[in-house]
């Protein structure tokens, strides 16, 4: 298969060399982007190699485009000019416009216009420039996306991945800032993913395009331009990560830290932080999907530390954290030795000025700090 | 006014290619509404049910806007004639069936009839094919059973039956067919749906057309515009179709529009005004249509001046915001049914006594269906049955919340049987 695919000019991105794509100038890096994203295509010994999730997200859709005619991506500038993110960016130069498709900034009828796709057969990737946005299209996504399939009956499926940055990012206020994952969370009929690696975002963007539901992909701006590492296994394109299944970043024995999306990284820099200062060993579990949510990982871990935290960075009301600690009480209650708890968005709409900002979500100094509370040290 | 500017403004650069001396167009007039304006000559109607013979429209059929009108002739036979009478009976009794069983409390929630509107879900499915696709608001009963559903399915589904169209999950408002995308429940949703059911066929080089249909308070919604955006800036072939029955719920188009010439509201998008009384002005404007959008010629809004004898729902008696005469007025003289009733008589297509008939034939089949719909079974009221089909069979998760922990719903305990055949589909 792989020498088939040689001939395909996809395959020369797909293709495990990272250094190649230097070749193709839709994929240079841009003096624009972080320093960081620009150390993609060091490979070390193991085989094992940095990428970041800008570019894990790019290869995921790369790859999916090249498997399938009926996959195309639609949304508001992620053709000519490469993606708001550069999320999209070269896919137009390979793909041509007539699968990487611009759109008019009317989020309400191009979220229809996929949908309407999607139930006529074709697997659409719709990019929201931010969640915010996707707030006009919301109907879209849950009445006609989400509940067809049930209201049909079983007769009309459709097959369609909504992504793009969700979430907090920086200094951009309120209306740009919102996390939507207990609004998406909350509905039968979605599946709903927030990847933190570029492991993550491979592979469970790659399940979504696959997926015949439609499939939520809630990514973070402020990863875009991290680097991870990327396995051998990942960098396959049959990589797919099976959605309801979380990933213990980091095993820990006294508490469990239940987190998604951005909030792992500052989660596992606690957890180092509460090992230095009091030796606490935090067990920080990446949820990675949302709906289907890994209960059982949640439960088990739980047991076994007798503590559970909760980090995400929605607001605190009826969110991620209080979903959580409602299924810990119900589930693991008589294992607890202290009272779940939660570090969320504080209930407020996100302030401009910095130091404000920065109190409006979690930081790694109140995930120790608090953390250390609910474990009594 | 606006209309005129928007018009003149426009209209030079579009209509340079599209002239055709005014002598040879109809003089301009406003659509009629009477359902029986069509002419055809008796002597050359032939004997045989499938011979086509040629029918002349009425020249106030169509009204147009930046586009040369359909022909006003239509070819057609008296099989399909006949055909299209039935249909449109059937759909009448069907939509009374289910008032009488509303009535009776039989039927749950919601309940919209389209009587009076018939020749509009009747005409089109004369003019397209079963490749072709439509998609509709929540007054779909009519459209569901031209689409290939059964009385019984539909009937099956509003009574909240397991054999119902959608398996009793829908109701009223949720039916779907093959080609028949909903049946949807938020005013003016499906219109850029629509247009994405047409770029699907434009992506994969197909000829056929979509029609989205949406009602006259429906076309004021941002998102229809957002629609007419995308499908003129990608000519996405689709025909985008108010149906006009002049009531937005209980608000006159009137007091809800601006600019009630709804053919004229896609602007850069030419629109054509028909009357949706006459089953064959609308079988001759969708005709024309689908060959317009097969041609890659772009979308068309459409409008069906029509009339709904009922109120908007089984809750409303539609005479608070309209008075009595003008349901009886509309009822009396701009009949659908009777209109082609009549024109069928006039022109010797078939006898009083062979209409009789057929109606006899379709109120007999359809209060059958409704009577077996009836004796349907209600979907047992269990975990499994509750909680099938709300993700695609095989990729769903391990498993769902019910109300209280222990009614969780494990789909890998449970047996789902493979794909759903689908009732509608046969």
């Amino acid at each position: 298969m792989a020498a088939l695919r040689l001939f395909h000019p996809a395959a020369r991105l797909v293709s495990a060399t990272r250094p190649a794509p230097a070749l193709r100038t839709a994929f240079r890096a841009t003096a624009s982007l972080p320093s960081i994203s620009r150390s993609r295509g060091y490979a070390s010994s193991s085989g094992v190699k940095e990428m970041t999730v800008r570019d894990a997200l790019n290869e995921a859709m790369a790859e999916e485009m090249e498997q399938n005619e009926k996959v195309f991506v639609l949304g508001e500038e992620v053709a000519q000019y490469n993606g708001a993110y550069k999320v999209t960016k070269g896919l137009l130069d390979r793909f041509g416009d007539k699968r990487v498709i611009d759109s008019p900034i009317t989020e309400s009828g191009f979220g229809g216009l996929t949908v309407g796709a999607a139930l006529a057969g074709l697997h659409p990737i719709c990019e929201f420039m931010t969640f915010n946005f996707a707030m006009q299209a919301i109907d879209q996504i849950i009445n006609s996306a989400a509940k067809t399939h049930y209201m049909s009956g079983g007769i009309q499926p459709c097959n369609i991945t909504f992504r793009g940055p969700n979430g907090f990012a920086a200094g951009v206020a309120a209306q740009h800032s919102q996390d939507y994952t207990a609004w998406y969370g909350s509905i039968p009929g979605l599946k709903v993913v927030a990847p933190y690696s570029s492991e993550d975002a491979k592979g469970l963007l790659k399940a979504a395009i696959r997926d015949p539901n439609p499939v939520v992909v809630l990514e973070n701006e402020l990863l875009y331009g991290l680097s991870f590492p990327m396995s051998e296994a990942a960098q396959k394109d049959d990589f797919v990560i099976p959605f309801g299944k979380a990933k213990i970043e980091r095993p820990g024995k006294d508490l469990t830290i239940v987190t998604l999306s951005r909030c792992v990284g500052q989660s596992l820099v606690a957890a180092e932080e509460l090992k230095k200062r009091y030796g606490v060993e935090a067990e920080v579990i990446n949820l990675r999907s949302i709906k289907p949510l890994d209960v059982e990982a949640i439960v088990n871990s739980v047991k076994k530390t007798g503590r559970m935290l909760a980090v995400e960075s929605g607001f605190p009301s009826f969110g991620v954290g209080s979903e959580i600690m409602a299924l810990t009480c119900e589930h693991v209650f008589d294992h607890l030795t202290a009272p779940p708890a939660r570090v969320t968005g504080a209930e407020v709409p996100t302030p401009y000025a910095q130091k404000l900002e920065e109190m409006a979500f979690p930081t790694e100094e109140l995930i120790v700090q608090y953390a250390a509370r609910v474990v009594g040290v | 006014m606006l209309s005129r500017t928007i018009r003149r403004s426009i209209a030079a650069p579009i209509r340079r290619n599209a002239f055709v001396p005014a002598a040879a167009r109809p003089a301009f007039r406003c659509v009629t509404t009477d359902a029986a304006s069509s002419y055809a000559d008796k002597e050359a109607v032939p004997k045989e049910d499938d011979k086509p013979f040629e029918v002349r429209l009425s020249d106030e059929s169509f009204e147009t806007y930046e586009l040369d009108p359909p022909s006003y002739t239509l070819n057609t036979t008296k099989g399909e004639l006949k055909q299209m009478y039935y249909d449109m009976v059937a759909v009448r009794r069907m939509e009374m069936a289910a008032d009488r069983l509303y009535k009776e409390k039989k039927i749950r929630g919601f309940c919209h009839l389209s009587t009076g509107q018939e020749a509009v879900a009747v005409g089109i499915e004369h003019a397209i094919d079963k490749q072709d696709h439509l998609i509709t608001a929540y007054r779909c009963h009519g459209f569901a059973l031209m689409r290939g559903g059964t009385v019984k399915s539909i009937i099956g589904e509003l009574l909240g039956r397991r054999e119902g169209i959608a398996y009793g999950k829908g109701g009223s408002m949720h039916m779907f067919a093959p080609g028949f995308y909903g049946g949807n429940g938020i005013v003016g949703a499906q219109v850029p749906v629509g247009a994405g059911i047409a770029f699907a066929n434009k992506y994969e080089d197909k000829k056929n057309v979509t029609l989205a249909l949406y009602g006259d308070g429906a076309s004021n919604q941002g998102q229809v515009f957002e629609a007419f955006n995308m499908a003129k800036l990608w000519d996405l072939p689709i025909i985008f179709g108010c149906e006009n029955n002049k009531y937005g719920m209980g608000t006159a188009a009137n007091r809800a529009a601006a600019l009630t010439d709804y053919y004229k509201r896609g602007q850069y998008i030419p629109g054509l005004k028909i009357n949706g009384m006459d089953v064959l002005a609308v079988k001759a404007a969708v005709q024309y249509g689908k060959q317009w959008c097969a041609e890659g010629k772009g979308p068309l809004v459409y409008e069906y001046v029509t009339y709904r004898y009922g109120g908007h729902s089984m809750s409303d008696p539609g005479t608070t915001y309209r008075t009595r005469e003008e349901i009886q007025r509309m009822r009396s003289t701009n009949d659908p049914i009777a209109g082609l009733k009549q024109k069928l008589l006039d022109w010797g297509v078939t006898s009083e006594e062979e209409l009789k008939a057929m109606d006899k034939e379709a109120r007999a089949n359809v209060d059958a269906e409704v009577a077996e719909a009836e004796k349907m079974a209600p979907p047992d009221p269990v975990a499994k049955v509750l909680y099938e089909d709300i993700y695609v069979r095989g990729s769903e998760p391990a498993f769902l919340r019910g109300r209280i922990p222990e009614e969780n719903f494990y789909y890998d305990q449970v047996d789902l049987g493979g794909e759903q055949k689908p009732v509608a589909r046969t």
